[in-house]
This record gives C-alpha cells, structure tokens and sequence, in this order.
C-alpha cells in the first residue's frame, strides 16, 4: 500500500511516520510537500504531529489553507483513508474534515507522558485489528489537545458512533479524572461521519516498536493496513 | 546612534571596556575607533566572546583522545561513534537573560545552542538542561520556574527535537542569579562536517534565516556583567525566539548542506552579525566585504551599529562556492525564508563594511578575533573557606529520633522531590528515539540506521546496526562551594556514573562553567580550582572536554553564585537493546549495593535540609573504586543480568532505594533493605558517599554478579529484596508506598501552583 505523508512547513512527526510505515510495516511511504497537489497515488494520506506554522496562528488553520489541502478534501470525499495525528488532527478540525475543536488544555501547559485510551469502536478503517474496548497505552504531547463540542454536539457523535477513542485508567474506565487535557466526554479521537477520516492526540508512530517498550501504536497502523489490503483485494 | 558620534571614555566604558582596552585598540588601529567599530570591539571583545579571564585556564583541559573527531574551537565538538556516524554536542549558558524575562531568555538559549549543533552539518536528536533556581520560596521564584520550563518547552517542542534529561536544582545562592544552561546533541555523517569559515577570493557572502532587527543588542556585554537595582532596565537586550522560523532553518540547512556547495557556515548567535564575520573570515585566513543595504531588516532606519550588533535570532551566514548562489536560493524559498547575498570573500584579511556606499567598519580580522586582552588574573583562595569546611563536627549533630519522618521530609523537598512536573512540559519522545524516558539517571537515545529520511542522507548501516547514545548532565553547586576542586571531580565521576547505569561507556564531556565575578581573586581561584578537578577527573575516565562555555559574572549586588561547574557527558551504547532502567522489575529479585557505605555527611542535602547547615567537606572520591563500580555495572547490563541500576547520590542511599520503588511506572513495588554497616543511622541512609550504585538482579543471578564485582576490585554486597506494598530499611524506615509516591510525585506541583 502507498502512504502519503504530508509536509507542513513545521511538521516535526513527519519523519516519524516515514519510519514507522516504511521501517516497521513494510509499506511504501514518501512525503508530499504541502505545496504539491498531486497526491502520488497514496492509498492513504498521514497528516503528522507538529507545529505547522508554529501554532502562531489558530493550531491548523494556516495549513488547513495550504494548497495540498483542497486535494485531501476530494481524496477524502471520495472515501479515501485519512489519518491526523495530534496537529494533523487539529488541520483536519480547521478544514473542516473532523467535526469539533481543540481547546488548549485545561492545566494550560504542555503535556508529554503516557496516558490510556479505550477503543471506542473496532469497527472502522483505524481500528480493526482491536479487540472491543480494548485500552490502549500511547503517549500525548501537546499544548491543544483539550476536544470540545457542545453536549448536543456530543451525544450526536457518540451516537453515530463517531467517538473513536476515549481517555481512561488502564482498566479502561473513562473518568475525568482521567482526562489529561479537559476533553469533553474524554475524547481523545474521532472519525468524519462517514468514517473514512479520523483524527487522534495520542500518538501512535512513538509506541510501535520495542526498544520504546510499547508496540500499541502498531494496531492503529495495522489496521489501516489490512483495512486496505482487504478494499483493495 | 550617529554614526559620527565623538568616542569619549563615558561612550568606551558604556561598551563594557576598561580605558586599557581602548588604549590598545587605538594603538593597534593606528587611529581612533569609529562608533560602529567601537562596537564590534566591545562585543569581540567582550569576556562572552574572548574568553580573556578564562583561555589561559581552559589550555589545560584534557581535549583528545582517538574517539574526538572535533575538539574545541569549532561551533561544538564531535565524537566518534562508528559506523561512518558522529554525535556532536555542546553546552551553553544563557544565564542573565533568563533571569531577566524567562520564557525567552530560556527559550533563545536552546535555540542558540541548536543552531549552533545544526550549523555543523549534524541534525539535532536530543536537548537537555541543566537548570538552578533560588529558594523556592524566594521572589520571583515560582515565576522563573514557570518561565524558564516552558520557554525551554516552547522552543523545544516546536522544533521537534527531544528534551531528555537535564537536572533541575534549588538553592538560596541562585536567588538573584539563576542558571540556564542548555546543551543539545546532533548526529552527523563523519564525512560531512561543516565548519564555520569563509575562504575562496570572491566566493558570495548569503545571509539567510529572519531579518535583523533591533532585538538583543548588546546581549553579549550584558552576560558580561554583574547584576544590579537597574538589571530590568536590561529586558530590551534580551532576544525573542521564533522557533517555527527556525525548524524551517534547520530544514532548509540540512537540504543545502546535502550538496556541496556550502563552504563555511556559522549561526549569528551572540553579536550577530559582527561575530559571524570576523569569526569566518579570521578561520579561513581571509577577509570579508558585506553591504549592510543588502541585509533582511525588519524595520526602517537601522544604524550600521545597530545593524551590526543586533542578536535577532535564527540567522545563519554563510560561503557557497560562487555560481552555486541560485541553488541556495531555490532550498530557501521553498522553505519561505530570507536568503540575500550581502558580500564576498576577500583575501586582505579586512572586514570591510558599507552601507550606503560609504565605508563604516574597516578592521584588520586578526587583532580583532585573536588580540582581545588575556588576563591572567590573581586567585586567592576564599579566607572563609576553611572555616567552613572545619565548622562540621557531626558528633555535635543528633541522630534524629524518627527518621521516617526525615525520610518524607526529603523526598517532598524541591531538590529530592520528583520533576515530572517539569519534563512532562518537554516533548521528550519525538523523533521516536528515546529508549530510557527521563527520570532514570540517563537518557538513552536509540541512533536509527540513517540520519534522516527527511534529507537527501538515506544510507543504512550495517544490518547489525543497533547502537545508541546515552545522555547526562551533572553538578553539585553546594560541593563545589565546599571544595571546588573535589566538587568538579565529583560532578564528572556523577555523570560517568549516571551513563554506567544506563550500560553505556562514556565518550566525552562538554561543559559550562558558571562562576561570579573573575576580576575577585577568590572566584577566580574557585575557578581554577574546578578545571584542575574537572581536568583530573577527565583524564582519569578518559572524557575529554570537546565543548564547552563558560559564564562569569553571575552576581547580584556582589553576592557570588555557588561556583557551578555543570558536566555534560555522552556515552556510547553499541547495542541499545542492552540498556537498564533505574526502578525495580519484580517481586523477589535481590538488591545489591556496589560500592561502601561511609560517615560522609559534610555538603549534603540531609544537612542542609534537617539541620541548616552547609558546611563541612564535601564526599571524597577515589577514583580507582569508582572505576572499579561502574564497569561492573556496565558488566552487569550488558550481559544481562542486572535488571535495575540506580547510583546513590543527593539525599544519599535511603532516596536512591526509594526511587527505585517510585520511579517504576507500572505499578509500584516495595523492598526490604538490611543494611549491616555499623555506621551511624543518618550518615547510612542520607550520607551522599560518591561510588555506589543499586542494582537488582534476579536470584538465580545473585553469585554471578557477586563473583564479577570481585573480579573487578569493586565491592557488592546483598542488601536485601524487592516487594510488597512497604519500604523499609532496617528498623529505621518503614512506609507505605503509595503515600510516599504521592507526596513525592505532587511536591513540586504542590509548591509551584499553589
């Protein structure tokens, strides 16, 4: 399969991603420079982690406007698979693709550690080699990753299954306390409603791999893989 | 300022020099200095960028060895690491600004020093900090604090290298001088180190990064001075940081430097502009001719002097080959970043500035860069020092009745308690490197088969590849005040330790001396004092110092800092899967001690905290039994058998056996100690007696390492087990453990947000 991962300028998980698609899952990957239209005939696109823009701005609003993105919307549209990845979520949010927005974390600092979340669904292109509720361990590292909709918003999503991932203890009960940010409902990840794109904080490339002690992220990965392989047989 | 201003001795000492130093720029320029060039004199000149307290005492450091590629005087140094790899690394103070306007005065210092890794060709894997703070309950404390961790964060975080490790201290001496030093080390291709120089009659001069603007001017004199009443008047000469601008600059770098066209690069860090030039011209043996209209500037009507001066971050100058100039352009903007050629290479050895057509600064390279005064000024050892280290007689020092009590009262201390709080605001997983995350007494970077897949450098090594680096850095402010000789030693024998328990073998060191004021002869004798140990010591693990800065001037109101001479030491892994972590494993698994347990209680943590004192000498060293313990445990992981490591260092053995309970972050587990020593109970459990190391290893393992430990010369010995919900140690401890980790866990937390 052929994965694209898309370059702003201030990406900084780019490299991260590459790795983990071309060194760990023995898949095609290359970068696609923000200014390109052309998606390369990538099977699915990766928006990585980062700081597109430095976040001076809105966290992804200068690079939901970048060229590339208009190709990302009718890839989307046209069912292809999209993940975002922290700030590849947050550009996912400003284009338009995810439904909601990222606050900036309740405690107003940067967070970086380890933290659980329940799959909230293993029915979708991201999560399908997960077992039903499974509790995930993967690491965040952000300063906005705090999810917000209103609570009408919220259930709407919950009941068209759009809630993906949910922050929880390692047993996998999503209290607030919990939530390491103030997400709403403990979001950590969502899908569109078609379930095609998806966003998530936790970052999956920085857990795939032993010598980082946790290969959780490597279900995330796996599954659009197979999800892939199974479309395109 | 006019550029035809009259130079008076008010306008020469506003400019940081002493009449004598004025006298000798005149007589070597045959003529009076205009403004313009009084400035670069002032900031060449300056002890920031000359070095003229120090360069005499800095000869003496230990600085080669068959693994150095590169020593000191380039923008970092380089060790070796095989395969066709190099990790370059360097430390750098950024002292008074972050004491000035901490987010950035902090943040600019890890850009600085990232750039300063970067501009050598290397791509930057890991930051680390070595931060000290005031009592935590003095003024302005809890806003540093706040301040400078999250400058540190915000830049770091951006440009998407991770901050690892560093050591983050409280003491009163620091409360109107805090400490930032910042070190970053980068991975280069062996084959492809930059250096910054300008050579090649008529080869383009290109500026490339932000405009200039009216930012910093003068930084570099200000880290040359003291602090006083009027210090915030100084917050204009502090930088601001843009760090998007400058992970696009080190993109755009990297792509260039992936060719060959670039000759010689240098990052306009402290006096700009001024120092890049005279600094290439003076390495490449030529000169230099640049037209000022010709540099990006960020605002209207800026003087030569200003232009010259100014310290607007993430700039870098460099030489291309000539006809190479569109290349450079095409890289720079497609990352959307300034790119002008502002002059060439000369071969008179001049710099020669104009602007406007007319010439402003014409200065022969060598006086400038090479003639800055040397002093060697007179030492003296402090007459209160003595009597400071005699005044302890531990026999006037009760054994305190409940040692729990001591126990608890450490560990929620600032210093002992844990600094999640602070590395939790540092991404310190990106780049999906960091094999051993902070908190265990190294970091431990994994170094992947090829440098970045992001640049043209794609060559894998050998299928085997599997190496890794491990990071540290270390000082005891307190024992370097007692003795600053024995303090330096203790703090590289530290750091070497720290890497031993991580598996790793240590390479080399970088450093950054923090001291008061030279022009005193008893600072100056700290000082000199701290090279001869640090160099002692260098020579003894076989790390020689390939970088470093040092940082005078950190006084306030004329009280001297505690003199700190900070350790950053990197080691080498060959396979990076043989690494150790410092918490325990499983239940069952024996504790033993390496090395002996000693009465050493003078400087230590426990004395200071319990009992108010600060005195006495600080822990001695033996180098021999040093050695001997940290190659068994370097032994131990390697092959195997050793499933923690942790060395025993402030707050002693008691808070070294604890944290390997605390520090396990899936789920905690408790031990039994029985310790035999007939020593008494303080100085066993809080004594800070440098040389010992915890490990836990599996039962069945037990004799082997017994038997390796006496092979080598080094001490083991049984301690007792891992388990259970308790810590206890002999009759003297014994707590629950998930009160210990609370109070230990949310102590800082608790006393910086309440």
């Amino acid at each position: 399969m052929k994965f694209g991962i898309i370059v702003f300028p201030g990406s900084n998980c780019d490299d991260d991603c590459r790795y983990v698609m071309t060194e760990l899952m023995q898949q095609d990957s290359f970068f696609l420079w923000h200014k390109t239209e052309d998606l390369n005939g990538a099977d699915c696109l990766i928006l990585p982690g980062g700081f597109s823009y430095g976040d001076y701005l809105r966290c992804g609003a200068m690079a939901a406007n970048s060229p590339i993105m208009k190709t990302v919307k009718s890839f989307a549209d046209n069912g292809g698979i999209v993940i975002g990845i922290c700030n590849g979520f947050q550009i996912l949010q400003e284009a338009s693709l995810l439904p909601g927005t990222l606050i900036r974390n309740k405690n107003l600092k940067f967070i970086c550690k380890n933290i659980h979340i329940r799959v909230e669904s293993n029915n979708t292109p991201f999560t399908n080699t997960c077992r039903g509720s499974e509790v995930l361990k993967m690491p965040i590292a952000h300063m906005d990753g705090n999810f917000f909709v209103d609570k009408k918003q919220l259930q709407k999503l919950e009941e068209s299954g759009q809630v993906l991932l949910k922050y929880c203890n390692e047993d996998g009960e999503p209290n607030e306390e919990f939530c390491p940010n103030g997400a709403v409902g403990n979001v950590a990840g969502v899908t569109n409603l078609e379930g095609n794109v998806c966003g998530l904080m936790p970052h999956p490339e920085r857990c795939s791999e032993k010598i980082l002690g946790n290969q959780d992220g490597l279900k995330i990965f796996g599954s659009i893989v197979s999800y892939l392989n199974t479309k395109n047989r | 300022m006019q550029h035809d201003i009259q130079i008076t001795p008010k306008i020469v000492e506003e400019h940081g020099l002493t009449a004598e130093e004025y006298s000798l720029i005149v007589e070597t320029l045959g003529r009076e200095p205009n403004i313009t060039e009084l400035g670069v004199f002032s900031v060449m000149w300056s002890e920031h960028c000359s070095y003229k307290s120090s360069r005499v005492h800095l000869k003496n450091f230990p600085t080669d060895g068959s693994q150095v590629l590169m020593g000191p005087g380039e923008n970092a140094g380089i060790v070796d690491i095989g395969d066709g790899l190099g990790v370059v690394f360097k430390m750098e103070s950024h002292n008074h600004p972050s004491f000035i306007e901490p987010y950035q005065g902090a943040a600019t210092g890890v850009g600085g020093i990232m750039r300063d890794i970067f501009t050598m060709g290397a791509r930057p894997i890991a930051n680390l900090n070595s931060l000290r703070f005031g009592a935590i309950d003095a003024p302005r404390m809890s806003y540093l604090v706040k301040g400078v961790v999250a400058g540190i964060g915000g830049y770091g975080n951006t440009m998407g290298i991770p901050t690892v490790g560093g050591e983050v201290c409280f003491n009163k001496c620091f409360n109107g001088n805090i400490l930032v030093n910042a070190m970053t080390v980068g991975l280069i291709d062996a084959m492809k180190i930059y250096s910054g120089k300008a050579s090649g009659d008529g080869n383009p001069v290109i500026y490339v990064g932000s405009k200039t603007g009216r930012g910093g001017i003068h930084g570099a004199t200000m880290a040359s001075d003291e602090f006083d009443e009027t210090s915030d008047e100084k917050r204009p000469t502090v930088q601001v940081g843009d760090p998007f601008t400058e992970k696009l600059l080190l993109e755009a770098c990297l792509e260039l430097m992936s060719s060959d066209a670039v000759i010689g690069i240098q990052d306009m860090g402290a006096a700009g502009l001024t120092c890049a030039t005279f600094e290439m011209a003076q390495r490449g043996q030529s000169g230099m001719q640049v037209d000022l209209n010709k540099v990006p500037l960020r605002e209207e009507g800026m003087s030569p002097y200003e232009i010259m001066l100014s310290e607007s971050q993430e700039r870098m100058l460099m030489v291309v080959t000539k006809g190479r100039e569109e290349e450079v352009k095409r890289i720079f903007e497609k990352w959307d970043l300034n790119c002008a050629v502002i002059g060439y290479v000369t071969y008179d050895g001049m710099v020669r500035i104009t602007k406007d057509d007319k010439v402003v600064v014409e200065l022969p390279v060598s006086p400038v860069v090479k003639n800055a005064p040397i002093y060697e000024r007179p030492l003296e050892e402090p007459k209160w020092l003595k009597k400071l280290q005699e005044g302890l007689n531990i026999n006037d020092i009760q054994v305190p009745d409940d040692l729990n009590d001591v126990l608890i009262k450490l560990i929620s201390s600032p210093n002992l308690a844990c600094k999640a709080w602070v590395w939790q605001q540092y991404d310190h997983m990106v780049m999906t490197n960091t094999a051993v995350l902070p908190g265990s007494d190294a970091a431990v970077i994994r170094i992947k088969p090829y440098i970045s897949s992001n640049i043209a450098e794609t060559t894998k090594r050998d299928k085997g590849f599997n190496k890794g680096i491990a990071v540290t850095t270390d000082c005891n402010s307190r024992y370097c005040y007692l003795d600053p000789r024995m303090g330096a030693q203790l703090a590289v024998a530290e750091a070497a330790r720290n890497l031993a328990c991580v598996g790793a073998k240590p390479l080399a060191i970088t450093d950054c001396l923090n001291f008061g004021n030279p022009e005193k002869p008893e600072i100056m004798w700290q000082f000199v004092s701290a090279i001869e140990g640090m160099s002692e010591a260098c020579r003894q693990f076989e790390t020689p110092v390939i970088s470093g800065n040092v940082s005078f001037y950190n006084e306030t109101k004329g009280n001297a800092i505690y003199p700190s001479p900070v350790v950053g030491m990197v080691g080498l892994l060959d396979d990076v899967d043989k690494t150790c972590t410092a918490w325990w494993k499983d239940e069952g698994d024996v504790t033993i001690l390496l090395g002996r347990n000693e009465v050493e209680l003078g400087g230590s943590e426990y004395l200071e905290l319990i009992h108010g004192k600060t005195e006495g000498f600080p822990p001695s060293l033996n180098f021999q039994r040093e050695k001997a313990v940290q190659k068994v445990c370097r032994i131990g992981i390697t092959s195997g058998f050793i499933k923690s490591a942790h060395d025993v260092s402030e707050g002693g053995l008691a808070i070294a056996l604890m944290e390997s309970s605390l520090l396990r972050p899936n789920g905690l587990i408790g031990a039994n100690i029985e310790l035999e020593d007939n020593i008494r109970a303080d100085a066993l459990l809080f004594g800070e007696t440098p040389s010992r190391i915890i490990i836990s290893v599996d039962k069945e393992h037990v004799d082997t390492m017994l038997k390796i430990a006496k092979e080598e010369g080094a001490l083991a010995t049984k301690i007792g087990f891992v388990g259970g919900r308790l810590f206890n140690i002999n009759n003297y401890i014994s707590i629950e453990l998930s009160d210990l980790h609370s109070r230990w866990s949310k102590a800082l937390k608790n006393i910086l947000e309440k």
